[in-house]
């Protein structure tokens, strides 16, 4: 406790003489301070200026480095571009070098080919000079044709004159008015007029009826007429291989001219045809046409006795002998009746045509 | 009635009463009375638009057409002949008697044995067919077309130039019925026809088939499969003049669709045929061949070297000077213009025969009609273009309007800067001194051409020739100070 006192009384004084003391070593500790404070800054500012001059350097180095790496890169890619460029150069150089040869060589040959097109047009040239040849030809025969229709038109003009005027001849006694006594020579007219023909006055045609004679049968057959003369043999043609028939007995065969039988032959109406034969022939012998009329006047007043055959009602009848047939005139579809037919001999039709020799004289 | 049908060579007057006068005549008894009858008012028909009108209006086309499936060959020749005679006049009776049923019947007509009613059946039909589409479609839906053809393969030579003409009516008008002609087998016997000796039977067969030929490249493909060259440049040459007219007229239908068919026609001569035709007939005939030869040369260059090595130039020119129409002038220039357009060669081979002159003289002549004027500033402008043949050009110096002069200059100032002797001549005959006496704006495209032949010249020649020359040399001496020694 007594230490209490004791630094308590000495409180006051000791904090007068802390104060007291500090007060007088402070002024000469702000120096201090002062001085210690520039030193250190001094020397931290060197310190720090070194440390900065340092790094600076190192910077330096580190950019130096970096840009000569990027240089390099940069050099790198310039000459690989350069090269390349050089190379596609050639390429293009060397690729236009073979797309000229290519491209004129095939202009040439595919799209405008000079040689095959000259050689073209003179083809067309000389097919135009053939033509126009051929043209010429065919112009030049139409007008000989034509001349020639021309010549003959006049002279079958001339040669018809010359038949309508055939009496204009000159005889012996009289010249005629062609054949002049003072000229040298008679005209031209004068010997047409000698050739020529009278004309005669034109006959009524007369029509010819179908005839039906079947031995004029190829004669009335227009275009479609079998070949009546022989048949010739073709010439020069080679045997066909095979089994065929000689030619000409085939055609013979084929062109054998029609062999009718007697009932064909002889026409439906020959009674008839005969007896207008020989009405004819004794209207020929004829001098008067008139049907003899036995002396008309003798008998005039007599009454006709007729027959008793003939007159009575049970008389033979006509049916069965005459006619055969009722008939009704009224349900005709034409006028004319029936025509009556003589059946010929079947015997004679088979005459000669049978393949065997039973009774054939030998 | 007989006298009736007599007197009709003098046309009556009052025709309304020989209507009423003729129609109960077609109803007698006796059919030659029907006959005289129909022949009458056929012959009535035929002469005057308002007696077949008057015909239609009195009814009387029924009863003909009534009786025309009934009644006898004479009738019925008589009936097809007042049906032609009123189908004749215009579209509308036409119609009229299509309206009337009467195509139905005509049809059947055609079946008929005797050649002398299928001719006027096929006559009536013809005449009905040809005013306009509708009509012929008519004529084809009712079933004629088969039948023509059965009538082209008749002998009588009457029927088969009629069924000609008639099937050359009907495809005329349009490509469908071009086709229905052609799918009945109808171009096999006219390519035959061709070879037949009358004269007028093949103008109808040709035609036929440039009508046929004329609306498609397949139909045209066709036309020329039936092996019609070289036989049709016979035709070329025959003495008949409209038969020239059809043939060079089907040929230049075949050449214009495609440069095959072209080809095809140059490599059968048929060029030099045509010029030759050309050349031998006047006026209108002339024509199709002129056209032919432009749409030849049109398709290509070769095609157009064919026709210039074939002689086509100078015949060309001949017509473009001697010929008096218009048209036909026209048609010429258009052609050369085709043959001249394709490159320096083409050119100089126009530019030779001395036509540009002519084609400037049309185009500049008041008296030429628009179109050829036209057409032939298009070929002057087309030559041109491609023209290196300078003594062809330098009359143009002189007396060409300022459009075409732009041209001729140009071509002058491609063709100097390389050669010397055309530069030499050029200057010799007097064009340059034309050349600089051209007024021309400053930046037009003349005043660049003249520039550039300036500039083939040293600069003396170049002030030498341009104008008032003389009177700046004149100045000069005036302002000269003689040197006093």
């Amino acid at each position: 406790m007594a230490t209490l006192a004791r630094l308590q009384a000495r409180r006051l004084a000791v904090g007068h003489q802390y104060y007291f003391r500090n007060s007088v070593v402070d002024a000469f500790r702000e120096k201090e301070n002062a001085a210690a404070v520039k030193i250190q800054s001094w020397f931290r500012g060197c310190q720090i200026r070194a440390y900065l001059r340092h790094l600076s350097r190192s910077a330096e180095i580190i950019q130096k480095w970096w840009r000569s790496y990027l240089g390099r890169t940069h050099y790198q890619l310039i000459v690989k571009v350069a090269y390349y460029t050089m190379k596609m150069n050639l390429y293009n150089a060397m690729a236009v070098r073979i797309q000229r040869r290519w491209r004129g060589y095939k202009v040439r040959k595919y799209l405008f080919n000079y040689f095959y097109f000259k050689e073209y047009l003179r083809a067309v040239s000389e097919t135009n000079g053939a033509i126009r040849e051929a043209l010429e030809e065919f112009a030049e025969m139409k007008e000989r044709e034509e001349k020639k229709a021309n010549l003959e038109r006049e002279e079958k003009k001339k040669d018809y004159q010359a038949r309508k005027m055939h009496y204009l001849l000159s005889t012996k006694q009289i010249p005629g008015v062609y054949n002049s006594p003072f000229r040298k020579e008679p005209d031209p007219w004068e010997l047409r007029l000698q050739k020529a023909k009278p004309l005669t006055h034109r006959r009524p045609k007369v029509k010819q009826e179908n005839c039906t004679d079947p031995a004029n049968w190829l004669a009335c057959t227009s275009a479609r007429s079998f070949p009546q003369s022989e048949i010739l043999p073709p010439i020069n043609r080679k045997q066909c291989q095979g089994p065929f028939r000689d030619i000409t007995d085939v055609l013979e065969q084929r062109y054998k001219p029609l062999e009718s039988t007697l009932w064909v032959a002889e026409p439906i109406n020959e009674l008839k045809l005969a007896r207008e034969e020989l009405r004819r022939k004794e209207w020929v012998r004829n001098i008067n046409d008139n049907t003899f009329l036995p002396f008309a006047s003798y008998n005039k007043n007599k009454k006709y006795i007729p027959s008793i055959h003939t007159s009575s009602k049970y008389s033979p009848d006509s049916y069965g002998k005459q006619h055969f047939r009722a008939e009704n005139p009224r349900k005709w579809i034409c006028d004319k009746d029936f025509q009556t037919v003589l059946p010929s001999f079947d015997l004679f039709c088979k005459y000669g045509k049978l393949y065997s020799k039973a009774g054939q004289i030998v | 009635i007989h006298s009736l049908t007599m007197d009709l060579w003098i046309p009556p007057n009052g025709q309304e009463g020989v209507m009423s006068l003729l129609r109960p005549l077609l109803l007698d008894v006796v059919p030659t009375i029907q006959q005289t009858a129909a022949l009458a008012l056929g012959r009535l028909a035929n002469y005057n638009d308002d007696l077949a009108e008057a015909v239609v209006k009195g009814d009387i086309l029924p009863q003909l057409v009534y009786s025309l499936a009934e009644q006898n060959r004479f009738y019925k020749k008589a009936a097809a002949f007042v049906l032609r005679a009123v189908g004749k006049h215009s579209p509308q009776l036409a119609q009229a008697i299509v309206d009337c049923g009467a195509l139905d019947t005509l049809v059947i007509c055609l079946e008929d044995f005797d050649p002398g009613v299928k001719e006027a059946a096929v006559w009536a039909l013809g005449y009905i067919a040809r005013h306009n589409a509708e009509l012929s479609q008519a004529v084809v839906d009712a079933g004629a077309v088969p039948l023509l053809v059965l009538c082209i393969q008749e002998p009588e030579i009457a029927l088969k130039r009629i069924a000609a003409s008639v099937l050359s009516d009907i495809s005329k008008h349009s490509p469908e019925l071009a086709q229905t002609v052609v799918d009945a087998g109808a171009i096999a016997y006219l390519a035959q026809m061709i070879l037949n000796p009358d004269s007028k039977l093949k103008r109808q067969v040709l035609s036929a088939l440039s009508q046929v030929a004329k609306h498609s490249v397949d139909l045209a493909e066709m036309v020329v499969e039936a092996e019609i060259f070289p036989v049709v440049l016979t035709c070329l040459k025959d003495k008949d003049e409209y038969m020239k007219k059809n043939a060079s007229t089907l040929i230049r239908e075949i050449a214009k669709h495609t440069p095959e068919l072209s080809q095809l026609i140059v490599n059968a001569g048929g060029v030099a045929a045509v010029i030759d035709c050309i050349g031998s007939c006047k006026g209108n005939i002339r024509l199709p061949g002129i056209m032919m030869l432009g749409y030849v040369a049109a398709h290509s260059e070769n095609l157009a070297m064919a026709v210039i090595i074939s002689k086509g130039v100078p015949q060309l020119s001949v017509c473009l000077s001697e010929e008096p129409e218009d048209h036909i002038k026209a048609a010429a220039a258009w052609a050369l213009g085709q043959i001249g357009r394709h490159t320096p060669e083409h050119a100089r081979a126009v530019a030779v025969t001395n036509t540009l002159p002519v084609l400037l003289s049309l185009y500049m002549s008041a008296e030429s009609s628009e179109d050829l004027q036209i057409k032939s500033k298009k070929a002057i402008k087309n030559i041109l273009q491609k023209c290196t043949y300078l003594p062809a050009l330098e009359p143009f110096l002189y007396d060409a309007p300022p459009n075409i002069l732009k041209h001729v200059v140009g071509q002058f100032s491609k063709v100097l800067p390389h050669d010397s002797k055309a530069r030499r001549l050029f200057v010799t005959s007097g064009g340059l001194k034309k050349v600089q006496e051209i007024k021309a704006e400053p930046g037009s495209v003349l005043q660049e051409y003249i520039n550039s032949i300036n500039n083939c010249y040293p600069e003396e020649i170049v002030r030498y020739y341009s104008p008032g020359y003389s009177d700046t040399l004149l100045q000069r001496v005036d302002s000269y100070q003689p040197l006093i020694n």
